[in-house]
């Protein structure tokens, strides 16, 4: 272990974790902004019409990307829900909680885009094939995990629990993402993949990609907050909380 | 080894047995819950057998959703659930053994009266069939998994409403199995790959959720 540089496990203490939080949020609202603009315009004004769905298509520039958020945020959610069952660590399950409401946010702008997108090209606002269905459950995991956070009044308990009940539903994510090889769904199956060239136009790919690092972007920061939210409460009987408090009346 | 799973067993089936209330209570929730439909969708015979598996199915789950606050409820009030994680055997060998218990008192009652509940909907023999197998594969899942979301949920206020939030969830995949093993049966197709989905949850359950559930037994009673 060097002894110069960043003494990186300083920051898993909630007390210096609180002030670096603090000054990386604006950071990461700016860049969410500016990638929202751009991408917002690549998607209206950038990517042509699509031969076979005309203008409606362009939802897509919301679904996807919501979409892939709802499933990497909860595996980082299982992933710190993990760490916190390994390192004992309070703010790997503070991240964990923090994590949890935006997931399920994004799970649920997946469903209602998606529905909206259905309308039009499938003719139908819902339907019960694999995808749609795991995406569903995902947000029940979700809801599942926030609601027995918030039933253990104990935190140590409820950091544990919950955290347990995330690892059980990590599952889920695989079977969301390989639904559409493994059944005959009426939901497109992958269009981009690691291995292939994409079958969409560039633009289209390249608005996809900057809506996912604009929501990436607004996840940190909004999370970052919801974190220091979390820190306040939770470390509330300690000096530097009271005083914070004190300084800030 | 398996000393230790005869006798948490033997234990449970004794107090289900001194206890009948807890597996009739279950059984005729199962038959009143299915008994509900015919008098809210109408007594058409179409309908009724159509929608009976699904139906079936689902009255299964929240039978067993409901039982499954008594798994270990009654031990960690009384403090047995903490010997029990401080003897020398595994906890979960003596999980395992508690999940059979249950499953015996309340899974088994319902595969035994579906046929009769299968018939009142208007389900042909050889659905009847399929319907008890999907049962008997489906509902130790179900055991198994809500004794996952048992464990976690002990001692807790509101704790049957939070089991359901928990377990429901991960019950999809069952039901959609279960359900659609019965539904193959009837169009015609045959039931084996339905059946050998529920199969493998069986085993994948059997393997993960004992271990699953004593980390939650531990994790509630520190």
């Amino acid at each position: 272990m060097s002894s110069s540089g960043i003494h990186w496990f300083k920051y898993s203490s909630p007390a210096s974790f609180y002030p670096v939080a603090g000054r990386l949020i604006p950071w990461f609202t700016a860049l969410a902004v500016v990638f929202g603009v751009a991408g917002l315009y690549v998607s209206f004004f950038v990517a042509p019409t699509d031969f076979r769905q005309g203008e409606a298509y362009r939802i897509m520039f919301i679904h996807v990307p919501a979409a892939w958020m709802s499933m990497f945020i909860y595996v980082v959610m299982a992933v710190y829900a993990t760490a916190g069952f390994v390192w004992n660590t309070r703010l790997s399950s503070m991240m964990a909680r923090s994590l949890a409401p935006t997931g399920a946010l994004f799970t649920f702008i997946a469903l209602w885009t998606g529905s909206f997108w259905g309308k039009p090209m499938w003719g139908t606002w819902w339907v019960w094939d694999a995808r749609l269905t795991s995406e569903l459950i995902l947000l029940f995991l979700y809801i599942g995990y926030m609601s027995l956070y918030a039933a253990i009044e104990e935190p140590r308990r409820a950091a544990r629990a919950s955290g347990l009940f995330a690892l059980v539903g990590v599952i889920n994510v695989p079977i969301i993402y390989f639904s559409v090889q493994w059944w005959n769904t009426l939901h497109q199956g992958a269009s981009i993949s690691f291995k292939n060239a994409p079958t969409m136009a560039a633009s289209m790919l390249t608005a996809i990609v900057v809506m996912t690092l604009c929501f990436w972007m607004y996840s940190i920061a909004v999370v970052l907050t919801r974190v220091r939210a979390e820190i306040l409460e939770q470390e509330r009987h300690t000096t530097w909380v009271e005083a914070l408090v004190r300084e800030q009346r | 080894m398996l000393a230790g799973l005869q006798c948490i067993l033997r234990r449970d089936m004794l107090l289900a047995v001194r206890r009948p209330t807890d597996v009739l209570n279950t059984l005729f929730f199962f038959v009143i819950a299915v008994s509900l439909f015919p008098l809210g969708v109408g007594p058409q015979k179409e309908t009724l057998s159509q929608i009976a598996p699904g139906v079936i199915w689902v009255a299964a789950l929240l039978a067993a959703m409901l039982s499954l606050g008594r798994m270990f409820s009654r031990d960690y009030e009384d403090g047995t659930l903490e010997q029990m994680a401080l003897a020398p055997q595994s906890l979960s060998l003596l999980v395992v053994g508690k999940v059979m218990a249950h499953w015996l008192g309340s899974g088994l009652p319902l595969v035994l009266i579906a046929p009769l509940l299968g018939l009142q909907l208007g389900l042909d023999t050889n659905s009847l069939y399929i319907l008890m197998i999907s049962l008997l594969v489906g509902t130790p899942v179900l055991s198994l998994i809500g004794a996952v979301g048992a464990a976690l949920t002990l001692g807790l206020r509101g704790g049957g409403v939070l089991i359901s939030l928990l377990v429901l969830p991960l019950y999809v995949p069952v039901l959609i199995f279960g359900a659609g093993a019965v539904e193959a049966v009837r169009a015609g197709l045959g039931a084996q790959g339905h059946l050998s989905l529920l199969a493998a949850f069986l085993v994948f359950a059997a393997v993960f959720a004992p271990w699953t559930t004593a980390a939650a037994i531990r994790i509630s009673i520190e």
